[in-house]
Parts: structure tokens; C-alpha cells; sequence
């Protein structure tokens, strides 16, 4: 497996496994993140999965550096090539369009769709999460459909509720805390993705395969976990 | 247990300890202390455990009433201090009573000093932490910074022996100050003479820095091919070099990720002191090797144990 390892200045170190968004890099990647996870090497702080690495945080005063570098290519060495890795589906319930997705309809004028087409195109694809990062839960994903691709606003939002699910050029995505942005947003998810207060804050994490579903407005009161009505 | 109430809270005193650790890979930032050296000091002269949260004042100190009796100490930028008007030492613990009014001034050098408790800060832990995410509206107190009439709840604390830090071991900004770095992935990404420029020229922390990171105004620092990266992990210390050719460095609330061009990491060792720097102090970069910068890491660790001594009276 090819596999490259620079240091990130003197206690971490970045671990190049591809150099390209695909969902190969993603699977040695999380082949990797498994085998480091259960390996539980004392000295090793934090793992920091991304598209095409992975950053090792370490106590250097715990372990050796050179030591820790031998033992992750021996590590790698054992990953096979075509080795399944489990990724975990989980399911978004979307309330699509009306005060919610106030920007479905810019969505159908950009694509030529109608507003079933644009939910359905939204839906029936299936999203790869390739990392975390921006805010505390945002997730990168991959896999939409090219045909409800738009793009960003040119003017953004300054508030954009929690829970906003949203198109951004060839991207979509779910805004886990309120903050502003510049997507078109299409819907939102009555789960929360980030409860900081819980022992398992976050619902996802990298290697997660996310799938939409539509609800209506008594489905999505009965599920919502936003304190915000 | 008693309280401490913030009086007037100087011009941004949060709650740290040693941070977030462990939610990167949610893309949690980590925060915590800005200079953990003086954090662990300041825990020390109170006999807390080194990680305990401190308030982290900036630049001006608050001015605290303590509402029980308490055992309290101060570490990193130097200020004038003083207790019920009375000027005190700033390197030993004191003793305060209920109704003791603790105030602080404009630091003298340094922009960061740790108050530290005996029994530490009673607010929530949030994901393994007390510090304060101030973009996230997380940990600390409410989540922010403290305001005029805030009522901290403290931990219980056994008052200590007097001690005594030795201030020689502070890590403290000069006019220009080398800073440690060891040479990025992308470090190839840069032409030699903007290369040459990063590792001779000085730069300076402008204004628009904080706890998420200092930009830097200097000698122009050009790209070969491009700014732009895929976003990859960073970490405490990461130089990004956006396409404007000045530096950032990234600091305790940095973001997870980031995507622009890396030019070298700040040392472990050389933390502290970058998180005791203000507008217009000036850094000269010097490149050293990891095994190098492993041995300052533990040469300060050493220096921490032998900073704090009993006082005999």
C-alpha cells in the first residue's frame, strides 16, 4: 500500500494514503483508522482522518517518534488491498422546501427540475463522509447527483439554523450548529448532530455512508431535537 | 464550597486547562491554554494537579472578590498585583479571606497570566474539558468570556505551604524572539526566495490575531504553483501561507482542518512563549531538526518541576 509519512511539526505527524478524493483512499483510510483505533499504542493522542491523510497526534516524551513510524508501516503493511471495511449507514430525515428550505426553488430553477425531482435526485443517492472540519460535526460528503448541482450564494446568509441541509456547487451538506453560510439551503433534519453535552456528542464520523429521506410537518415535529420551536 | 465574583474582567479572561483533546476528528478545536507552561505553574504554586483550569486573562487582568477564604496563584505575563490595595509578590501564593479583592493591572510584559485556585474551578466539563470554545459558545463559564458581576463556583482546595515561582523559568516575549520551526509537507510548495525570507527576515504579529491564531505582516513569502491544498489535519503551531504570501500561525482555537499551504510547524517547546505575544512583537523563524525540538520539549518539561519551591518561613 503506498503510504507516505512527513512530520507535522514535533508531536504529530501526517500520514499520506492517496492523493485524490476517491472512495479508495477513503477505505484504506479507514482500514488504517480501525487497526490504529484497536491497536490503542500508548502515546497517541488524537487520530485526524481527511480526505487523503491522516494526522497523528503523540506525546513525544511518551513514545519515540521512530519508533511510532515503524510500527504504523507495519501496521499498513497488513491492510489488504480490497479488505471490506464496514461502513455504517445512517439515515437524515429531511422536512425538503417551505420555511425551512427556502432556497428549494432556486434549486429546481438552476437544475430544471421540479421540487419532487430535485428531493427525489437528493434522496436516492447515497453519501460518503470523508471527514469532519469547519464546524464541530460538519461533514464532508460525496456522492451527489451532478444534476441538482448549484452554486453558492454570492451573498451569504448570516444566520442559518442548525440542522440546515444545503447545496453548495457539486456538494451538499448539513449544518450542525447556527452559523452563517452561503449555501442554498434546501431542507433541514429535525436530529441533531452535535450534542456537546451527551458522552457520544457527534452522530456521525468519517466513514459513514449518509442517506436522505423526506418527512412531512407532524414527522418532523415529532422527531425534532432542536430547542429552537 | 465558595465563589469568587468578577468585579471588573479585564479585557478577555476565559476559562482554560489543557484543552479539548481527543474531538479533532469531529472537528472539535481543541483550545485550551495559550500558554500551557504558565498554566501549569500558576497549579502548581496552589498544589492543584498541573492541568487544572485557570482563568486566562489578556493583556489586562481582572479584579476578582473572593467570597470564601481561598489559596490563589498567578503565573506568566508580569503584572503589578495587588490584594485589598496592597501591593503583594506576584511569584509566591497568597492567602485570601472572604471579602479579599484581588486586582491585576496592564501587563508589563507578556500578554497572558494563569489565576490559579486551590481546588481549581467548579464549571461543567464539556467533552473531557473546562475550557472555553469561545466560536462554539462551549465549556468554561456559559460558554464565553467572564462579564462584570460573574459568580464562578470554586472546587474544594487544601491551602498549601508557601511557595515560590522562580520567575526565570517564565517564557516570556523580548523585542524579537526566535521561534523554533521544523519544515513543513508542503514545504516544497514555496519558491526559495520566499523560503529564504520565512527563515531570515523578522515578522511581525499583527492585530488581527487571537486564540484561533496570529497573522503575521513580513517579507512576502511566494508560492510556486499555488495557495491552495485539499484539506488535510492541522496542528497547535501549523504556518499556513494563504495566497497573499504572509503567514498564519495557528493557535489553540485553530479549526481542525485546514487548506491552505503549510510552511513549517512552531515547536512544542516554543508554544508558550508565541501564547505570551501581542500586536507587534517580532518573531525570527529558525528551522531545527525533530530530534532537536523533542529535546527543548524535554529540557522545559524538566524546567517545570524545578520552577515551584516550598518557602520556608
Amino acid at each position: 500500500m503506498m503510504m507516505q509519512i512527513f512530520p507535522l511539526g514535533d508531536s504529530a505527524f501526517q500520514v499520506k494514503l492517496g492523493t485524490a478524493i476517491s472512495p479508495d483512499t477513503l477505505q484504506k483510510i479507514r482500514s488504517l483508522m480501525q487497526l490504529l483505533e484497536e491497536s490503542e499504542i500508548e502515546g497517541i493522542t488524537e487520530l485526524v482522518p481527511s480526505y487523503t491523510d491522516i494526522i497523528i497526534h503523540y506525546q513525544p516524551l511518551v513514545i519515540d517518534f521512530k519508533l511510532l513510524v515503524s510500527q504504523i508501516k507495519k501496521m499498513a503493511a497488513e491492510i489488504k488491498p480490497n479488505s471490506a471495511v464496514d461502513y455504517k449507514t445512517v439515515r437524515i430525515p429531511v422536512l425538503y422546501g417551505e420555511t425551512f428550505g427556502k432556497d428549494l426553488p432556486h434549486v429546481c430553477q438552476h437544475s430544471g427540475l421540479n421540487k419532487e425531482q430535485v428531493i427525489n435526485r437528493h434522496c436516492e443517492a447515497s453519501y460518503l463522509v470523508y471527514m469532519l472540519g469547519f464546524t464541530p460535526g460538519f461533514c464532508y460528503l460525496g456522492g451527489m447527483d451532478k444534476a441538482i448541482a448549484t452554486p453558492r450564494k454570492e451573498v451569504p446568509d448570516s444566520k442559518i439554523l442548525s440542522g440546515s441541509v444545503g447545496i453548495a456547487g457539486e456538494q451538499t451538506g448539513i449544518y450542525p450548529i447556527e452559523s452563517p453560510g452561503g449555501w442554498q439551503i434546501i431542507g433541514r433534519t429535525p436530529l441533531r448532530l452535535f450534542k456537546p453535552e451527551k458522552d457520544e456528542p457527534f452522530l456521525l464520523e468519517a466513514g459513514n455512508v449518509l442517506e436522505f429521506y423526506p418527512i412531512n410537518k407532524d414527522e418532523y415535529e415529532r422527531l425534532n431535537e432542536h430547542n429552537d420551536g | 464550597m465558595g465563589k469568587i465574583k468578577i468585579l471588573k474582567p479585564g479585557l478577555l479572561s476565559t476559562i482554560q486547562d489543557l484543552g479539548r483533546v481527543g474531538y479533532q476528528q469531529f472537528g472539535m478545536p481543541v483550545s485550551g491554554a495559550m500558554d500551557t507552561h504558565a498554566l501549569q505553574m500558576a497549579n502548581l504554586l496552589v498544589g492543584n494537579k498541573p492541568s487544572d483550569a485557570c482563568i486566562e486573562a489578556t493583556l489586562m487582568g481582572p479584579e476578582i472578590e473572593f467570597m470564601t477564604d481561598a489559596q490563589i496563584g498567578l503565573a506568566g505575563a508580569l503584572s503589578d498585583v495587588t490584594i485589598n490595595n496592597i501591593p503583594v509578590d506576584a511569584f509566591t501564593n497568597h492567602l485570601v479571606k472572604k471579602g479579599d479583592v484581588l486586582k491585576t493591572d496592564i501587563f508589563k510584559q507578556g500578554s497572558r497570566l494563569y489565576i490559579a485556585i486551590a481546588g481549581g474551578f467548579d464549571v461543567p466539563v464539556v467533552m473531557g474539558s473546562q475550557s472555553t470554545y469561545l466560536r462554539g459558545k462551549l465549556g468554561g463559564y456559559g460558554g464565553r468570556a467572564l462579564q462584570e458581576g460573574d459568580e464562578i463556583e470554586i472546587g474544594k482546595g487544601r491551602a498549601i505551604c508557601q511557595r515560590r515561582l522562580n520567575p526565570d523559568c517564565l517564557l516570556l516575549p523580548q523585542n524579537t524572539n526566535t521561534i523554533n520551526v521544523i519544515a513543513a509537507i508542503e514545504s516544497e510548495a514555496f519558491t526559495l526566495a520566499g523560503i529564504t525570507n520565512f527563515l531570515s527576515e523578522n515578522y511581525t504579529v499583527s492585530s488581527q490575531s487571537d486564540r484561533m491564531g496570529y497573522r503575521l505582516n513580513g517579507p512576502h513569502i511566494a508560492h510556486r504553483h499555488g495557495a491552495d491544498i485539499l484539506s488535510a489535519g492541522i496542528a497547535n503551531g501549523t504556518i499556513q501561507v494563504p495566497a497573499h504570501g504572509e503567514p498564519i500561525i495557528m493557535l489553540a482555537d485553530r479549526q481542525t482542518i485546514g487548506g491552505y499551504t503549510k510552511i513549517a510547524n512552531v515547536i512544542s517547546a516554543d508554544l508558550p512563549l508565541l501564547g505570551q505575544m501581542k500586536a507587534g512583537d517580532k518573531i525570527r523563524f529558525k528551522e531545527v531538526r525533530l530530534d532537536e525540538a523533542h529535546r527543548l520539549l524535554r529540557e522545559q518539561n524538566e524546567m517545570l518541576l524545578r520552577a515551584i519551591t516550598a518557602q520556608n518561613n
